[in-house]
C-alpha cells in the first residue's frame, strides 16, 4: 500500500508536536512534507525570552534538529512560505512556485506580532517579539543604542523588557491600562509585580496610548495621545498577536478571528485541518502551548485513524518567566457578588494568594510570591472539585508564609499535573521512570515531553526523580553548592554570570553575595575558568585566582622548588633541542633530568628565582605540565617508519598539540595518536585517543589512565584527519561549556552519558558553532614563559626573592 | 626588640606574597585588599613542609599552596578542621617604609 501524503504549512511548536504524536502512533503511515518560512528547524519559541536575556543561545533552543527530520524521512522546506492551497488539485503552492500534492493538509501557521497601525510603525528600529530574527535584531540594537520602549505590559512585553535590561538598555514600558497583566492578575498582585520590576530597573509609563512613532528613517521617540513624547532608539510592540490566517482565507477556508475548526480540528475545507495559534475553536484562539498540544494530540490520533475523544477546549494557567518573579494565574481573577474568595496577603514576605470560589468550586487562582500551591489548586479547578467541605486552611495548604509542605512530591496525588505546558501528571512521570529506567530530567523529557516547553517544571521533575529513585538518583545531578562560600550550584552561577553580564571574579562574588568576600581555593579558580569560558576572548584572566602551579607556570614540589617541562610536540625532538636542555641542566645544576610519562623531558628541582632565566636559556615553549589545559599529545612513530603503520600519527599528533595548546579546560586533557590498533601511544586511555586504521581514523573519547582507570569509548570513525580535528574541537568545546570545573572528560561523560554527547554533536551546525566559539577563545592566549621573560613587572611580582641587608 | 626596614610599601603588589630573606629566615609579606601588610614565615606548618608565598590570599587568610591549609594572617593559626601554627611577625609602617619587628 502506498503511503498517504501529509503536508503541513508552518514548522512551529504546535504543528511539529502534532507530527511527533503521529509518528508515535503510526510511524509508517504517511509521507510527510513540511513548509516553514523561517530558516530554522523547529525551535522552542517560549525560550526566546531566555535567549534575549542572554541565558541561552539559539542552538540551545532547537527542539527538532535537522537530523530529526532526516531520520524520520520528513521532507522539510525552510525559508519557503505557502501562498495558496488549491483544493481542486489538492496541492499547495509555495512562494518559490513549488507545488506539492496532499491527501491530508495541516495548517499550523501560528501567529504574528500585532503591530499597531500608527504613523511611523514602519520605521527602522520598530519590531515585534515573535521569532529568532526579532531577538537577533534586538540584541544587535542593544550594542549600538541605549533607550528602549516596550509597548504593552503583558506577559510578552514584560519578558522583552527584562531581556532588554539584561542587554544593558534603559527600558520604558508603556501600558494602556492602569495595571500590568490585567488579564491575568488582580490589582493587588499587579501592583506587587510592578514594584518588583521597578526594583529591577524597569520604568513604567501607565495609562498612555501611543499615537505616533517619531524619527526620520530610524525611530527616535514616541508620542502619546496626550501630546507628551519620550525618546527611544528601539520600539518593541508587544500589544498582542494576530493569527496567520491569510493563506487559509484566500484559499476559501472559513475564517473568523482564527481558522475555524471543529472538535477534531477540521476546517471548512475537506481534508484540511488547522492546529495551534492560527486555529479558532469554539470561538477561542489560544496563545499558550498547553492547549495547542492538546489540540495536536486529538488531531494526530484522528489522522492516524484511531478513535479519540473530541477536543472540547481548555482552561489555561500562566506564569511569567522573569527572574525574581513567581506568579501563577488561572481562570477568573476578579470577584463578583456571586463569588467568595480566600485571600492571603503577607506584605512582609511579599506573598499574595487569592482563590476564587464560585458555586463551591474553584473558578480562579492568583498567586504571587509563592506558587507552591499552583498545581494542586489548578487541578482542583480543572476537575471542578467540590470544596464546600474544606476549610480555607486546607485549600491553601502552604499557608501565608510558604511554610507548608504541599510541594512535597511524596504527598502529591498521582493525577496532579506536574508539567502544565504538556499536561503531564506525576503518575505518568513516575511510571515512565520505573518502566523505562530513567535517571535524568532530560530522559523524562524525551519520554513524556514534561519539561520540554517553558521549563518551569524541571525542578519538580528533579524532585520526583529523587523521590522515585532514592539513593540511585545521580547525586551529581542534584544541586551541590560550588563551595562553602555560596549556596549556588555550578549551573546557577554560570546562569547568573550570563544573565547579569558579570565580568570578573570579584564582581561575581560581590553581586552573588559570597559569604567569604574574597572566596577560597575552590571557587576562585572555578569562577576564573567559567568567566573565561563564557566571555571567550573578552575575558582578562585573573592570575591571582589560580592555584600555585598555574599561577607560576611550573609545578611546585614539596621543597618549594619547581619542575620545568618544555613542549616537545608529539614527543618529537631534535639533537639541537636535546643539547639546549642538557646545557641548561648543567648551567643551573638541575638535580633531576627525567623522561616524563608524557613523552618529554622534565627538569626537576629548579628554584623559583631561576625560573625566568631557565626559560630564557631554553628558548622553548611551556609544556603546560601544570595546567588545567591540554597536556601532551603522545604519538607513535607510525607510517613514516613502522611496518604496521597506516597513518601519519606523528603529523596529526603535532597538529593537534599546536592547535589546542594553552586552552583552558575544566580539568587537564590528554591526547594520544597511534597509527594502528596495536596502539603504542596508549590512545585507549586518553581523553581523546586517535587510532589510525586503513583508510581512516577511529576517535576514542573519555579515556583515563589515572585514579579512575577508564577505557575510552569509540566516538566515531572518519576518513580524514580534518574530520578528527573538527570532532575533537566540537567535543572539547561542549565539554568546556558543560562540565564542572575539575571534572575530567571521563567522569563528565559517565555523568551526562555518551549518547547524549553523540546526539548533540550529530548536528553539523552545532559542531560548527562550537568550533567557532573554540577558535575565538584560542585567539586570546600568549605563550606564558616568553611573556614572563619580556615583562619585568611579572618577573618582580611572582619570581623574585629579595635579600634584606641587616645592619649590625 | 629589633626593627628592620624591609621594603617600600609601594613595591608590594596586592594579594601576592613577596619573599624577603632576613637574617637567614624567609619572611613573606602580604599586602591585603584592605591595604594592610602582614608578615609570616615562608614555611607551611604541614609536617612535610613547603612554602607559603605562592598561596591564594582571601581577606585575612592565605591558603597553603601545597596542602591547601587555611591560615590566618592575623595570628598564624591554621583553621579547623586542620591544625597548626605559622610564625608571624609584627609589621610597622612609616609612610612608605615597611618594617618588621622581632
Ligand atoms: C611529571 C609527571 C610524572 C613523570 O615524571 O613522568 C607527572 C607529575 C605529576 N602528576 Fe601526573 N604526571 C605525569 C604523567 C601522568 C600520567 C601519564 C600520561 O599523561 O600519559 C597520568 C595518567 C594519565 C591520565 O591523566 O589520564 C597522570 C595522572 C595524574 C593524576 C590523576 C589524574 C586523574 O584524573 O585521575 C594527577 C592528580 C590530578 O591531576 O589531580 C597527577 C598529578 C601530577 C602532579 C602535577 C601532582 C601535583 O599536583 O603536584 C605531579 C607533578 C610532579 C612534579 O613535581 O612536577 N597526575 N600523570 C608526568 C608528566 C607528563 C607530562 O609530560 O606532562
Ligand atoms: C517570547 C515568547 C514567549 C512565550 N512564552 C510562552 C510561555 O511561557 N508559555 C506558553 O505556553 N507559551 C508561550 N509563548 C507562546 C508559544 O510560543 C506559542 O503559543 C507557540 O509557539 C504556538 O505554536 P504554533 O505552532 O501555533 O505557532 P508557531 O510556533 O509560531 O509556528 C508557526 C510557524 O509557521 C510559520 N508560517 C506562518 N505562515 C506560514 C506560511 N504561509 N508558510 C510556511 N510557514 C508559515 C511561521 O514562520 C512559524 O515558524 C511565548 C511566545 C513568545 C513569542
Ligand atoms: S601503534 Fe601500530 S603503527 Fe604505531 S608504532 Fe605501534 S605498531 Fe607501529
Ligand atoms: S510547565 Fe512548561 S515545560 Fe513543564
Amino acid at each position: 500500500m502506498s503511503k498517504k501524503k501529509l503536508v503541513m504549512i508552518g514548522n512551529g511548536m504546535a504543528g511539529v508536536r502534532t507530527i511527533e504524536d503521529m509518528l508515535k502512533i503510526a510511524p509508517e503511515a504517511f509521507e510527510i512534507t513540511i513548509f516553514g518560512n523561517e530558516p530554522h528547524p523547529n525551535y522552542n519559541r517560549i525560550q526566546l525570552s531566555t535567549v534575549l536575556q542572554g541565558d541561552t543561545t539559539v542552538e540551545d533552543i532547537i527542539m527538532n534538529s535537522w537530523e530529526w527530520y532526516r531520520d524520520h524521512d520528513i521532507q522539510l522546506f525552510t525559508n519557503e512560505a505557502i501562498v495558496k492551497i488549491d483544493s481542486e488539485a489538492k496541492q499547495v503552492i509555495s512562494d518559490k512556485g513549488r507545488k506539492v500534492e496532499y491527501d491530508e493538509l495541516i495548517i499550523a501557521t501560528g501567529s504574528s506580532s500585532f503591530i499597531l497601525p500608527i504613523p511611523g510603525a514602519d520605521k527602522k528600529g520598530v519590531t515585534g517579539f515573535r521569532d529568532i530574527q526579532d531577538c537577533e535584531m534586538m540584541i544587535k540594537t542593544a550594542k549600538e543604542y541605549k533607550r528602549a520602549a516596550v509597548i504593552g505590559g503583558g506577559l510578552l512585553g514584560l519578558e522583552a523588557a527584562r531581556g532588554l535590561l539584561n542587554l544593558g538598555m534603559e527600558v520604558d514600558v508603556i501600558h494602556l491600562m492602569p495595571h500590568l497583566m490585567e488579564r491575568q492578575l488582580d490589582p493587588t498582585a499587579s501592583n506587587m509585580l510592578k514594584e518588583e520590576l521597578e526594583a529591577q530597573g524597569m520604568n513604567f509609563i501607565m495609562e498612555k496610548q501611543t499615537t505616533e512613532i517619531l524619527g526620520d528613517e530610524r525611530v527616535t521617540g514616541l508620542r502619546f495621545s496626550d501630546g507628551k513624547e519620550i525618546a527611544a532608539d528601539l520600539v518593541v510592540m508587544a500589544v498582542g498577536i494576530r493569527p496567520n490566517v491569510q493563506v487559509a482565507s484566500e484559499s476559501g477556508i472559513y475564517v473568523n478571528r482564527g481558522i475555524v475548526v471543529d472538535d477534531y480540528m477540521q476546517t471548512s475545507m475537506p481534508n484540511v485541518y488547522a492546529v495551534g495559534e492560527c486555529a479558532e475553536h469554539r470561538e477561542m484562539v489560544y496563545g499558550l502551548v498547553a492547549p495547542l498540544y492538546e489540540q495536536g494530540k486529538v488531531l494526530a490520533t484522528k489522522l492516524c485513524g484511531v478513535e479519540t475523544k473530541p477536543y472540547e477546549g481548555s482552561i489555561v494557567g500562566t506564569g511569567l518567566k522573569v527572574s525574581g518573579v513567581d506568579l501563577f494565574s488561572a481562570g477568573e481573577i476578579n470577584d463578583d457578588p456571586k463569588t467568595k474568595s480566600i485571600k492571603v496577603h503577607n506584605e512582609f514576605d511579599g506573598v499574595y494568594k487569592k482563590v476564587i470560589i464560585r458555586d463551591n468550586k474553584i473558578s480562579g487562582i492568583v498567586l504571587y510570591g509563592d506558587t507552591k500551591d499552583s498545581s494542586r489548586l489548578f487541578r482542583m479547578l480543572l476537575k471542578k472539585e467540590d470544596v464546600s467541605g474544606m476549610t480555607s486552611v486546607s485549600i491553601l495548604e502552604s499557608g501565608c508564609c510558604g511554610g507548608g509542605e504541599s510541594s512535597d512530591v511524596a504527598t502529591m496525588a498521582a493525577d496532579e499535573i506536574v508539567c502544565g505546558c504538556n499536561g503531564v501528571t506525576k503518575g505518568t512521570i513516575v511510571e515512565a521512570i520505573q518502566t523505562k529506567d530513567l535517571t535524568s530530567v532530560e530522559e523524562v523529557g524525551s519520554c513524556t515531553n514534561a519539561g520540554r516547553s517553558c521549563g518551569r517544571c524541571k525542578s519538580l521533575i528533579s524532585d520526583i526523580l529523587a523521590h522515585a529513585l532514592g539513593d540511585k538518583y545521580d547525586v551529581a545531578a542534584k544541586k551541590t553548592a560550588l563551595c562553602g562560600c555560596t549556596t549556588l550550584s555550578r549551573d546557577e552561577v554560570v546562569a547568573e554570570i550570563k544573565q547579569k553580564g558579570l565580568t570578573s571574579v570579584k564582581e561575581v562574588m560581590n553581586v552573588l553575595g559570597w559569604k567569604q568576600e574574597e572566596g577560597c581555593t575552590k571557587c576562585r579558580p572555578a569562577l576564573n575558568y567559567y568567566l573565561g569560558m563564557i566571555l571567550q576572548d573578552q575575558y582578562k584572566d585573573d592570575r591571582d585566582s589560580r592555584l600555585v602551579n598555574e599561577k607560576m607556570h611550573a609545578n611546585i614540589q614539596k621543597d618549594g622548588t619547581y619542575s620545568v617541562i618544555p613542549r616537545m610536540y608529539g614527543g618529537v625532538t631534535s639533537a639541537q633541542d636535546l643539547k639546549k636542555i642538557a646545557e641548561v641542566a648543567e648551567k643551573y645544576d638541575v638535580p633531576l633530568v627525567k623522561l616524563t610519562g608524557g613523552q618529554r623531558i622534565g627538569l626537576y628541582g629548579v628554584s623559583k628565582e631561576d625560573l625566568p632565566s631557565v626559560w630564557e636559556d631554553l628558548g622553548m615553549q611551556s609544556g603546560y605540565a601544570y595546567g588545567k589545559t591540554l597536556r601532551t599529545v603522545k604519538t607513535c612513530v607510525g607510517a613514516k617508519f613502522c611496518r604496521y603503520g597506516t597513518q601519519d600519527s606523528m603529523g596529526l599528533g603535532i597538529e593537534l598539540e599546536k592547535k589546542f595548546e594553552r586552552l583552558d579546560t575544566p580539568h587537564k586533557v590528554k591526547m594520544g595518536v597511534s597509527a594502528c590498533p596495536r596502539n603504542c601511544a596508549e590512545s585507549g586511555i586518553k581523553d581523546f585517543g586517535v587510532v589510525g586504521i586503513d583508510g581512516g581514523w577511529e576517535l576514542y573519547v573519555a579515556g583515563n589512565g589515572g585514579t579512575d582507570l577508564r577505557a575510552g569509548d569509540l566516538f566515531a570513525t572518519v576518513k580524514t584527519k580534518d574530520e578528527v580535528i573538527e570532532l575533537i574541537g566540537a567535543f572539547l568545546q561542549y565539554y568546556r561549556e558543560n562540565a564542572n570545573y575539575l571534572e575530567r572528560t571521563s567522569t563528565w561523560v559517565e555523568r551526562v552519558g555518551l549518547d547524549h554527547v553523540k546526539e548533540v554533536l550529530a548536528d553539523e551546525q552545532t559542531r560548527k558553532a562550537l568550533n567557532d566559539r573554540l577558535d575565538k577563545t584560542l585567539e586570546k592566549y600568549n605563550e606564558p614563559w616568553s611573556e614572563t621573560i619580556e615583562n619585568k613587572e611579572i618577573k618582580d611580582k611572582y619570581y623574585q626573592k629579595r635579600d634584606v641587608p641587616v645592619l649590625v | 626588640m629589633k626593627k628592620t626596614l624591609v621594603t617600600e610599601y609601594q613595591s608590594l603588589p596586592e594579594r601576592v606574597g613577596q619573599v624577603f630573606r632576613v637574617d637567614g629566615v624567609e619572611i613573606v609579606l602580604f599586602r591585603l585588599s584592605n591595604g594592610e601588610v602582614r608578615a609570616i614565615e615562608n614555611r607551611s606548618p604541614h609536617p612535610k613542609g613547603g612554602t607559603l608565598s605562592e598561596g591564594l590570599v582571601s581577606g585575612e587568610f592565605v591558603y597553603c599552596p601545597v596542602y591547601d591549609l587555611k591560615i590566618s594572617l592575623t595570628d598564624g593559626k591554621v583553621q579547623a578542621p586542620d591544625e597548626g601554627q605559622v610564625k608571624i611577625f609584627s609589621v610597622e609602617r612609616d609612610n612608605d617604609q615597611v618594617f618588621i619587628v622581632k
